[in-house]
Order: C-alpha cells, then structure tokens, then sequence
C-alpha cells in the first residue's frame, strides 16, 4: 500500500517538473524544477532496490550536472527581452506533446500494458547495494569502464578547446 | 481500478514512456537552446529508469550498471555541450536556436 501511495506521489512530481522544465521562460527556474525531477527519479531508483543509482543520481546530476548549467546560465546572462521572445508558446508545446504522445508515447505505452502481470519477483537485500553494482561492473563490465575514463578525459580537453577564446 | 495498483513493473514503464515524451516535446518545441539541453537529460534519465526497471524485473545488475556508465556519457555530453552554447554565444550574443543557421546557405 505504502509503495502504491509512494509511486503516485513521485509520479506525479516527477510529470509535474518535468512539464515545468519545458514551458518555464526564465532557464533558472527551469534548472531547479529538473533538479525537482531528478530528486523525484532518485525515489523511484530507491524503491526499484538500486540504492546506490539513487544516490549517484542526487551526487552527479542535482550535484554536478545542473550546478555546471546553472554556472554557465548565469554566465551568459541573459536579457530579459531575448528570454522573452524565446518563452515557450502554448499551442507549439501542446501540439509537441499531442504529437509526441501519439507518435512515441501511446505505441510504447500500448506494448507495455498488456503485460501487467510481470511479477515483481524477489531480490536478495544485497541487490543494487555499492558493493554489488562494483563487483557486478568490474567483473563483467572492467573494459567499457576503462573506455569511459578516456570519453570523460576527451570531453574535458574537448569542452576547453570549444570554450577559450584563444588558444 | 485494478490498472492502477497494486504497483508493477508495468507502472515505471509508463512513467518512463510518458517522461520520455515530455523529454522529446521540450526539444521539438523550445527556442532556448539550454531547455533544449535540459530536456535531452530528460530523456536520458527516462531511458535510465527503464533500464533499472529492466534490471529489477530480471534481477540482474547489469541494467544498473549501464546506467551508470549513461550518467558518466551524460555528464560529458553536458559539459561539450555547454561548452558549445558558450562558443556560439560568443559568435551570436544570444541563444535562441533560430539564429544559429550559419551551414544552411
């Protein structure tokens, strides 16, 4: 019962933020509700017995990510007549999401619901825990990680190149 | 009513679906290039419960796995693509999407 309540309310903030990240004017106030967003999918993380993802998802992304978005935001600074002539028009966003919904969303949905039945099963405790996903991902998983290292150290010297003025 | 609980694997299925519309809405429809941006972490994060809700099902970790190994991905997709913004904010002094059409002609 306590999981029923729980899903509803995380599902229903989640939706809620998220459709504030997309029609928000000010790109601020569109970073704190993904911030909203990504607390809310950490509680769906946790009741899905990834403890560890949840976590992370709060460190990296509410910590890391949107803060890096938030900097660069404040940096450029926009006028509020540039933001104004970009604010988001109501029919153009409803007439994305009808049509998003009817071309992607409802075939998915579609194909996931006959299958209700799919049992939840059983997990032992130790399922998602740190230790598990790090034995999990360096016993099966050790070369994408080392290649990971490299995407992230590319993105780096990418990101400055991209950004100095002069080199 | 029975479609509505008790709770399945089913449910976060949806959710992530529907989330992954609003995602891919927000990109269609804003000029802003960071809602752009921001909606696109949307989606990743729509795809990412997914795949924790696959790995749940199944109870195999690997599902969790790559999702950590997304968020890795996506925190360098953020950083190259705000570094991007910055270098066409330079050129540009704005940010709205239309005026960043220097290969059309």
């Amino acid at each position: 019962m306590i999981e029923t309540v729980l899903f509803y309310i995380l599902a229903a903030a989640l939706i809620g933020f998220g459709l504030m990240v997309i029609t928000r004017t000010n790109p601020i106030a569109s970073a704190m509700a993904m911030v909203g967003a990504f607390a809310g999918l950490a509680g769906l993380y946790a009741m899905l017995n990834a403890r560890f993802l949840s976590i992370i998802q709060i460190l990296v992304y509410a910590g890391g990510i949107m803060v890096l978005v938030i900097f660069v935001i404040m940096l450029l600074n926009l006028e509020p007549e540039d933001l104004q002539r970009m604010r988001a028009k109501g029919f153009v966003v409803l007439l994305a999401l009808i049509g998003v919904g009817a071309a992607i969303v409802s075939p998915m949905l579609f194909c996931v619901i006959p299958n209700k039945d799919w049992a939840n099963g059983s997990v032992s405790p130790e399922f998602g825990s740190m230790a598990s996903v790090g034995a999990k991902m360096f016993a099966d998983h050790l070369f994408p990680f080392e290649i990971l290292s490299l995407v992230l150290l590319t993105a780096v010297v990418g990101a400055l190149v991209l950004a100095k003025r002069k080199l | 009513m029975d479609i509505l609980f008790p709770i399945t694997p089913t449910h976060y299925l949806a959710l992530s679906a529907i989330l992954f519309g609003i995602g891919t809405a927000g990109v269609l429809s804003r000029k802003n290039i960071f809602v752009s941006l921001m909606s696109l972490e949307l989606m990743l994060n729509a795809v990412n419960l997914s795949f924790i809700t696959f790995a749940r099902i199944h109870g195999d970790l690997t599902g969790q796995v790559i999702v950590l190994f997304v968020v890795a991905v996506a925190a360098a997709e953020a950083c190259v693509g705000l570094a991007i913004v910055i270098a066409l904010f330079r050129l540009k002094e704005n940010v709205n999407v239309d005026l960043f059409n220097e290969l059309k002609d």
